[in-house]
């Protein structure tokens, strides 16, 4: 004989599978009341349980707060689509225990909360297949065309996908049809529908032909695959995808189809391949690097964009060659380009440079009336990321490209050069000099040429101390006052 | 000469397209037709809508204007001296194709590259009018890629970033000597300047304008490339050097790796072999570690001899194996950037144990929970109650987690 206990069982009914606003109710009630979890039967439409107590669930427990994270909700409308009716019961569960544990979610080891990842995954993965695999046939033409499809999830899920039709096909007139209910949008308005049959929907129209000829082509046997492919459309989907057809015979026929690439022998050039050659092709580009010093600034700068005198081209993006009036009366020379200078190919255009050019307007001198350039021609650099981190040129790239700061200085003829940091004042002099010491002096080269001594703007960019950046950018403003004073004399 | 229809020229230029890996349509700013009555939408990441028996996705309608083109690289199906059938698609039929198929939900959009035909320009130009027409005509707001043709004039890339979502420029091969070498008309140096330019481009429109306060639209899924693997002789260690480069460069969002492919009519200057697509696999993982695990890409290829990433392993293991010092990662302190070197954990499992710890110890078994091999993790971590003692460092440490003998190519 069986014993009924004196516990009465509480049943909800559900008017839907996916009816979460009558869930939330019937759970807010039942929490409040601190009915468990065992207690409860949940039902979707008439009920058919003899031992549940059909009479209607208690009221909201007053003063009582029902707190559970937002994360919840979101998430518990997202699994009530799922199809196990186990679901209702589990989502009671994790409200009831997130009262005592409201970073219960956040356990993610946790029985309960794998089960809701897990049917929320399923949920979302069918949500996602739905989108992918669903596949329109066009029915009638020009303004009467209408779009139908079949399609069949494994979870109650039409509803809550609807929308996202409707956002993608806002100017067709469509339906899906599925096992599990319908969506049909007018145009205007969207309407969910009872299930449908796979007889309701249409069979094949003229685009498919074509569509089944792109998933041939696009196909390349030599790289058969087809573990990776069935991982992402699994066999369950085919019978609804008019291209999964092709699939057996292509795979059949790929190693064949492979071999045959492989093994047919290289053939002779096309017959226009000798015309287009000679058209196109025919002149071809002085690629050796120039030994002799080109005859103008023009001239030095188209060289210097192929220029390999270092391996320091390799990596950079291009040759950043100097700018100015071909006449300037004074050269500043910088270091490197940097990331900047590399990607729009003109020097001091980045941080440094406008640092470089507020300070030269402070000082009094236009920048359009001199000439900048730089020892290195190209952005020495180590990538991080996103990013390009600058490396200090070495000895050797700033020898090897005296080649083209020597001929720019040679063509403009310039009464005063200005050195900006070491790495310049080594191209300007030939060796090394400690500019912090020297800084300030002006240096005469054999050929005459007065070379004034100063920091890098960048510098002052490295200080992290703000009033010592600030003290160090006044003393640049008074070097490049110094600099005007000397261009004037 | 007979006329194509519309399905032989299908049916040519999607052959011809099949080379290009990319196939995404992530990355595009969210839209939708709503407004604009039309049809199309994008909303973050891509859908792929089917799968070729090649385990490649199908998201975008992938196909050239024309496979006539000038250019004679020997890796390249439809070089000008291949014997390969030749068509040219009309714009009409292009846009055409795309509608009928995106209606259907065949595809995302469309992946529109070409050969080149007489100047670059041309045909660059007859691409931009595609998206344009069907961006603007035609209401279209689904995926648009346009592969650009590093010579085109610089208006035309301008306009090509108003309407497509994103823009690549193939680098074709990690080395410019290589370049040199299997595409003699191709410059690297013009492919660099494009990408660069195409760059300072996204970054300009992305200022907000002085004027309206708005961003204008340019290429808002950003710009990839795509490098060949195995037609010539550069090493691992060497293409991941280029992709760091490129991607700190021109701030790629992607980088594609090709398995070269033996193609129909095949140029003798390259291997006749079957694609290294194992290699292109472990290439992606060493990638992956880049990007999104705070590896330096000397670090991933350090030790290895030959510059060669280890077929048998994925690169994240081997790294382990090699830095066994650095093991066993405590899963309940240990920072994100320890937890994300430990082989067999995620990104996202790496997440969850920090949300998680937060609240409790972790124990092995939560640990086996949350990701997807415990036998992988064990000899490198300490949970509570767990410590993997001597197997950290033992000597068969690398044959036992590989188990049985492994096949070493993905045939």
């Amino acid at each position: 004989m069986i014993v009924l206990h004196a516990t009465t069982l509480q049943t909800v009914h559900l008017s839907s599978q996916t009816d979460f606003p009558a869930w939330r109710d019937a759970a807010r009630r039942l929490a409040t009341n601190d009915i468990p979890p065992a207690d409860i039967v949940w039902n979707v439409g008439e009920s058919d349980d003899l031992f549940a107590d059909d009479a209607s669930l208690p009221e909201v427990a007053p003063q009582v707060a029902l707190n559970v994270p937002r994360e919840f909700i979101d998430r518990a409308e997202a699994v009530i689509c799922h199809s196990d009716p186990a679901r209702f019961a589990l989502l009671y569960r994790i409200l009831v225990r997130l009262r005592a544990d409201p970073n219960l979610l956040k356990i993610a080891s946790d029985p309960d909360v794998m089960k809701l990842n897990e049917m929320e995954k399923a949920v979302r993965r069918d949500i996602h297949k739905m989108r992918a695999f669903v596949r329109f046939v066009e029915i009638g033409e020009g303004e009467d065309a209408r779009y139908a499809a079949w399609f069949e999830p494994d979870h109650f899920i039409v509803e809550r996908n609807a929308p996202f039709f409707v956002r993608r096909f806002t100017g067709m007139k469509w339906a899906i049809l599925t096992p599990k209910g319908t969506a049909e949008w007018d145009g205007e308005s969207l309407t969910i529908g009872p299930p449908a049959s796979k007889a309701d929907a249409p069979a094949a129209d003229a685009t498919e032909d074509l569509w089944l000829t792109y998933f041939t082509n696009i196909f390349n046997p030599a790289r058969l695959k087809v573990k990776a492919m069935q991982a992402e459309m699994p066999k369950k989907y085919w019978k609804n995808l008019p291209e999964a057809a092709l699939i057996p015979d292509l795979i059949r026929g790929a190693d064949r189809a492979a071999r045959e690439m492989i093994e047919r022998m290289p053939t002779l050039p096309a017959p226009h391949h000798a015309k287009v050659q000679e058209k196109y092709w025919s002149a071809k580009e002085a690629t050796a690097a120039p030994e002799a010093p080109a005859g103008s600034l023009d001239e030095a700068r188209r060289q210097a964009e192929g220029c390999r005198r270092c391996p320091l081209w390799r990596d950079a993006t291009q040759t950043v060659f100097g700018e100015g009036p071909h006449d300037a009366r004074i050269v500043f020379v910088g270091e490197q380009p940097g990331d900047r200078e590399d990607i729009a190919g003109k020097p001091f255009v980045g941080p440094a440079g406008k640092v470089f050019n507020d300070v030269l307007d402070e000082a009094g001198i236009d920048r359009r009336i001199t000439y900048v350039t730089n020892a290195v021609k190209h952005f020495k650099f180590e990538p991080r990321g996103k990013r390009r981190i600058h490396f200090k040129p070495n000895v050797v790239e700033v020898l090897a490209c005296r080649w083209w700061v020597e001929q720019e200085l040679g063509l403009i003829q310039p009464d005063l050069a200005v050195a900006l940091g070491a790495t310049a004042a080594l191209s300007l002099l030939g060796r090394a000099i400690p500019v912090t010491k020297l800084r300030g002096e002006v240096l005469t080269r054999d050929d005459g040429l007065r070379v004034f001594i100063t920091i890098h703007p960048s510098f002052i960019l490295r200080i992290s101390e703000r009033a010592d950046a600030e003290a160090e950018r006044t003393r640049f403003v008074e070097d490049m006052v110094a600099v005007r004073k000397l261009m004037a004399a | 000469m007979t006329v194509l229809s519309t399905r032989d020229k299908l049916a040519i230029l999607s052959d011809a397209a099949k080379y290009d890996a990319s196939c995404a349509s992530s990355g595009a700013a969210k839209r939708n037709s709503l407004k604009s009555g039309g049809i199309g939408s994008t909303e973050g990441s891509g859908i792929c809508h089917s799968y070729a028996p090649d385990g490649r996705c199908i998201s975008l309608l992938k196909i050239l204007l024309t496979n006539f083109c000038i250019y004679d690289c020997s890796y390249c199906i439809n070089r000008s001296s291949s014997n390969v059938k030749r068509a040219r698609f009309s714009i009409e039929e292009v846009v055409r194709l795309t509608l009928e198929f995106y209606k259907r939900n065949y595809i995302e959009g469309l992946f529109l590259s070409s050969g080149v035909i007489r100047s670059p320009d041309e045909t660059m130009g007859e691409m931009v009018e595609i998206a344009r027409r069907l961006r603007v005509d035609e209401k279209f707001g689904g995926y648009i890629h346009l592969k650009t043709i590093p010579e085109c004039a610089p208006e035309l890339l301008e306009q090509a970033g108003l309407y497509a979502d994103r823009l690549s420029i193939n680098v074709e091969l990690p080395t410019d000597e290589g370049v040199k070498r299997l595409a003699p008309e191709k410059r690297p140096e013009t492919i660099r300047l494009s990408m660069a330019k195409l760059r300072a481009k996204i970054e300009e429109k992305a200022e907000p304008t002085l004027k309206t306060k708005k961003r204008q639209r340019f290429a808002p899924g950003g710009q990839s490339t795509q490098m060949i693997v195995g037609a010539d002789a550069t090493n691992d260690a060497e293409i991941l050097g280029a992709s760091a480069r490129l991607y700190g460069s021109y701030q790629l969002r992607r980088v594609y790796y090709s398995a070269f492919s033996p193609i129909p009519d095949a140029s003798s200057a390259l291997p006749l072999m079957k694609p290294p697509l194992m290699r292109e696999h472990r290439l992606y993982q060493a990638d992956w570690l880049m990007r999104f695990y705070g590896f330096d890409r000397h670090e991933i290829v350090a030790g290895r001899q030959d510059g060669m990433l280890d077929l048998e392993i994925d690169p994240k293991l081997s790294w382990a194996l090699a830095n066994r010092g650095a093991f066993p990662v405590d899963v309940n302190r240990a920072p994100r950037e320890m937890l994300l070197r430990v082989p067999g954990f995620g990104t996202r499992a790496v997440q969850k144990m920090l949300d998680m710890r937060r609240f409790r110890r972790l124990r092995l078994e939560d640990v086996g929970r949350l990701c997807q091999s415990i036998a992988k993790v064990r000899p490198f971590i300490v949970a509570e109650g767990w410590s993997p003692g001597g197997t950290t460092d033992a000597q068969h440490l690398r044959a036992r987690l590989i188990g049985r003998p492994t096949q070493l190519s993905l045939f």
